[in-house]
């Protein structure tokens, strides 16, 4: 599928302004607690105070007898429907409200559905459990050791607590190369769980209609086509009589891509009552139950020559998956796509050891703001690289210059199997050195630490993978990663695009309307998009890991230029030449050598409906679903200056460049508004995002008090640059962009701090690098004031 | 009890239940769905609306406090059919991506401009900070309040 590029681009790379903007300034966002239905019920959940505790009894005669209470959901109930348990969509098994066991605080024990919010959590407080707490489980380590309490014993034939073990790449290779090593540097580290939280928490209203057993569930749903597949799977209702739609969704960032226990038990309860329910999660349930992110301890070793050139590497990663294995990702890969660790390096052989473990804490692994534990694998190998570059006595810049994949190499087929696309890292890589200074930086950090103050330099050169996927290695619960596009194109020359895509912020209205702009010349602002409604667009696997630009984006290009080709068959006919002579312009039809003669796209649009060629079909309308080839390959260089303050160990970045090359930019305006949001959370899970557990399962991190998330007071000011690598396989060259930024900052601003530190022999320090953290490194190495 | 309260220059007079938070008295009598709840704890922001023209955060507070004053929201920006210069200036410089928290950060931008007409980027960033934003990055939502400094003047001439 080669990029079209026979014309300048008319809209792509314009910063159009956002269509959807205007209903949002003026408060008329339609986001899902706004919806009201006729008779509606409000439902609230009743969670588990215990990481891990048998219950023995459940009272809810009290709440029951509440005025003003309708019903009370228990795993009991649901059991009887078959529907105590569903599935994840990792194939494994989530409680929809326990039964025998709670598994971690938070879990979901009891629902009560209300004539009103306040009277359902007023009942609550009348539920009485009666709970034997057990040991809890709190890290995978633990969860491993011989005699560690068992935590599913409800899945049959699991003995322990073992999720997964997975490998890639070529051992032998490696082993081979370690043997020729000069030299073995080697870098421990913990990505630890942090939580996507966007500002809007989740929530469904499921009204089944008793009369026509038709659920219409309103949900904040990232991924709407599958979870109507997956409640077809899990409630046994047809998937006809299913209607997913997702309105205005207030940030997704991953968190919205799973099935969580309170859709289900809200459509259970509304199919049994025959009433509206509504579920509305409040920020601690969110925080505690809903799907985090990471939790990877991670070890990698980079086997070098002694000129630095790099021969090998081998990572093992222990990842904490809570008490169901529910990440939302390809079902080939066990730890998604963590296996990009090699990143942007010339790696010649590498080898990857993944095992997963229960442990009595939420379940999740989603994605926050990545694809696929790409983050957790550009952090390892970026911050093992500049470990590296220190043993070594390399600059860091230099060693990852002397091993990056070189421009000539792409495609380049990396160790572990992906086929990078297109890139070159080393423009990227100067581009940002030249615009923060870095040579004058090293010279500056020199007179700095004379005079008492430190400053670090801390570089990134991440790779990302988006866009899954590829039907042939891509997909989830056996469904395969395409993604769709229906244009229609209305008499009087407007269009409707139709998605299976469902954007949390990111735009689509107006970069999908440009995309369609672009290949048949309407102009955006006559392009309506739809997207959320199962019913009203075609399949598709929704909006996460940067997939909706690479996927949607060609199936949007691809069905524009099959509906250009009818038109220039219907242009021939009212311009009564053969289509050979006619040139496309953009946005009109002209006979070859004679442009006075034309016919716009808006004319040929209307004869489509007015004055056909003898035979052909009425109308200009299509669906293409398109199954990439590849995954494309996103790249770039974050570089960020720090200081620290040796009285209390606060780091703050003072400069932050970042270059990013996401292929051909549909519109700068909007991609560079997806770089600074990406940064300011990559900042946020270096600084301050974390979500941790006492030893008896608590979490510490369950609302936004505890779990900090910054604030325009301490997000860094951002200096944006780019290079343009088009992909060479997406229909118009683009690749996606959302997560660059969280997959390549974490590291740039860790690097940074270590960097500061570097000429005192610190090598490591753990996110998020708290002041008390950076404190305890300085007064270890007397620097502390 | 009953309270009597003027939203967005309206007079509503209305009997509720003491515990009711003002978010919900919003929200949910008075059907003003633009204020939203993103915390429960006053954390983020997202319920901000102007009690007598100063930022509170209604998820913390009772509708029966709000008894005999004016709360704006932000359906009460727009005057005589056109955009508030705030509301223009998160539009032209892109200050919003899925817009939850949007409504909230606009007020708060109106109220600080209301008592400093040119704030310095700092005491722009110092005024939003009671109010999170997961999406932007906060960079274009400076810019958009300082778009709203620089054109407001002459757009509040004309109406």
């Amino acid at each position: 599928m080669a990029v079209d590029e026979q014309r300048e681009h008319k809209w792509l790379g314009k910063s159009v302004k956002r269509k959807e903007d205007e209903r949002f300034v003026r408060g008329r966002g339609n986001y899902l607690d706004d919806i009201k239905l006729p008779r509606m019920l409000h439902m609230s959940i009743l969670r588990s105070p215990y990481a891990h505790a048998r219950i023995l009894s459940i009272d809810t005669s009290r709440a029951e007898a509440l005025e003003g209470v309708v019903a009370v959901v228990t795993g009991e109930l649901l059991a009887q429907h078959n529907l105590a348990w569903m599935p994840t969509l990792s194939g494994d098994t989530q409680a929809v409200l326990a039964t025998d066991k709670v598994r971690m605080q938070g879990q979901e024990v009891a629902c009560v559905v209300a004539e009103s919010p306040y009277i359902a959590h007023d009942a609550l407080e009348l539920i009485e459990v009666d709970y034997e707490p057990l040991q809890a489980v709190t890290s995978p380590q633990q969860a491993l050791e011989a005699g560690a309490p068992l935590i599913r014993d409800d899945k049959e034939g699991q003995e322990d607590n073992r999720v997964y073990h997975w490998e890639s790449g070529d051992l032998e290779a490696t082993d081979r190369a370690f043997a020729e090593a000069d030299r073995v540097v080697s870098l421990e580290t913990f990505y630890p769980r942090c939580h996507p939280a966007p500002l809007e928490c989740c929530g469904c209203i499921a009204d089944v209609d008793p009369a026509t057993s038709r659920a219409t569930i309103y949900m904040t749903s990232q991924a709407p086509h599958v979870i109507r597949t997956v409640f077809a799977l899990v409630a046994g209702l047809p998937e006809h009589n299913i209607r997913i739609v997702s309105p205005d969704i207030g940030g997704g960032f991953g968190n919205k891509v799973p099935v969580y226990p309170g859709y289900v038990v809200a459509t259970a309860a509304s199919l049994l009552i025959g009433r509206p329910v509504k579920w509305i999660e409040d920020r601690t349930g969110n925080l505690i139950s809903t799907g985090f992110a990471r939790d990877f301890h991670m070890k990698g070793d980079l086997a070098l020559t002694s000129e630095g050139k790099m021969l090998g590497l081998r990572v093992k990663m222990l990842s904490d998956q809570g008490y169901a294995y529910a990440d939302a990702q390809p079902s080939k890969f066990k730890a998604g796509l963590f296996h990009l660790v090699t990143g942007s390096y010339d790696l010649p052989a590498a080898h990857i050891v993944t095992d997963g473990a229960y442990t009595n804490k939420a379940p999740g692994g989603v994605a926050y703001r990545c694809s696929f534990r790409i983050t957790e694998a550009s952090f390892l190998i970026e911050r093992l690289v500049q470990s590296a570059a220190y043993e070594i006595g390399m600059d860091p810049v230099e060693f990852r210059r002397l091993n990056f994949i070189k421009a000539d190499q792409f495609p380049y087929e990396s160790a572990t199997g992906f086929v990078y696309d297109s890139g070159d890292y080393e423009r990227a890589l100067d581009l940002a050195l030249e615009q923060i200074g870095y040579a004058e930086l090293r010279e500056e950090q020199k007179r700095a630490r004379e005079e008492g103050r430190l400053i670090g330099i801390g570089v990134a050169s991440f790779t990302e993978a988006v866009g899954a996927g590829p039907s042939k290695d891509y997909d989830i619960l056996g469904i395969k990663m395409f993604d769709s596009a229906e244009l229609r194109l209305h008499p009087t020359g407007k269009a409707i695009l139709k998605l299976g895509v469902k954007s949390q912020g990111q735009g689509h209205e107006t970069t999908f309307a440009q995309i369609v702009s672009e290949e048949l010349g309407i102009p955006p602002e006559d392009v309506h998009v739809v997207e959320g409604d199962t019913d009203n667009t075609p399949y598709g696997l929704g909006t996460y890991a940067s997939r909706s630009t690479p996927t949607a984006g060609g199936a949007t290009a691809l069905i524009a230029r099959t509906l250009r080709e009818k038109a220039k068959r219907i242009a021939a006919h009212l311009l009564e030449a053969s289509e050979e002579d006619l040139d496309w312009d953009g946005e009109r039809f002209a006979v070859k050598g004679a442009p006075d003669r034309a016919k716009t796209i808006q004319e040929v649009i209307f004869a489509a409906y007015t004055d056909l060629p003898e035979g052909m079909d009425a109308g200009l309308e299509g669906v293409k679903y398109y199954d990439p080839p590849n995954l494309t390959f996103p790249f770039g260089t974050y570089a960020v200056v720090v200081e620290i303050d040796r009285g209390t160990g606060q780091w703050k970045p003072i400069r932050v460049v970042a270059v990013d090359d996401c292929g051909v930019r549909i519109n700068p305006m909007i991609v560079e508004g997806q770089i600074m949001g990406g940064l300011t959370e990559g900042y946020a899970m270096a600084a301050m995002e974390l979500i941790t557990f006492d030893e008896d399962g608590n979490c510490i991190g369950s609302n936004f008090m505890d779990y900090l998330i910054p604030t325009a007071w301490e997000t860094p000011h951002f200096e944006l640059h780019e290079t343009v690598t088009p992909s060479p396989h997406h229909p118009i060259g683009a690749k996606g962009v959302g997560e660059s930024a969280t997959v390549g900052s974490p590291a740039a601003f860790v690097n940074a701090v270590v960097d500061a530190l570097a000429h005192v022999g610190v090598r490591n320090l753990e996110m998020p690098v708290t002041s008390d953290k950076v404190w305890e490194a300085l007064n270890e190495a007397g620097l502390a004031q | 009890m009953k309270i009597e309260v003027t939203v967005n220059g309206v007079e509503h007079s209305a009997e509720v239940e003491p515990r009711l938070l003002l978010v919900h008295f919003l929200r949910d009598s008075l059907e003003l769905t633009g204020t939203h709840i993103g915390c429960d704890t006053t954390s983020c922001g997202a319920c901000t609306v102007l009690l007598d023209g100063t930022p509170i955060k209604s998820c913390t507070f009772l509708a029966v406090q709000a008894n005999g004053r004016a709360i704006k929201t932000v359906e009460g920006l727009i005057r005589n059919g056109s955009l508030h210069p705030i509301q223009q200036g998160f539009k032209e410089e892109h200050g919003l991506q899925c817009g939850f928290c949007t409504p909230a950060m606009m007020l708060v931008s109106a109220a600080l401009l209301e008592e400093n007409p040119q704030p310095s980027e700092e005491e722009i960033r110092w005024a939003i900070s009671g109010n999170i934003c997961r999406c932007t990055g906060y960079v274009n939502i400076v810019k958009a309040v300082q778009w709203a400094a620089a054109n407001g003047q002459s757009e509040r001439a004309q109406t």
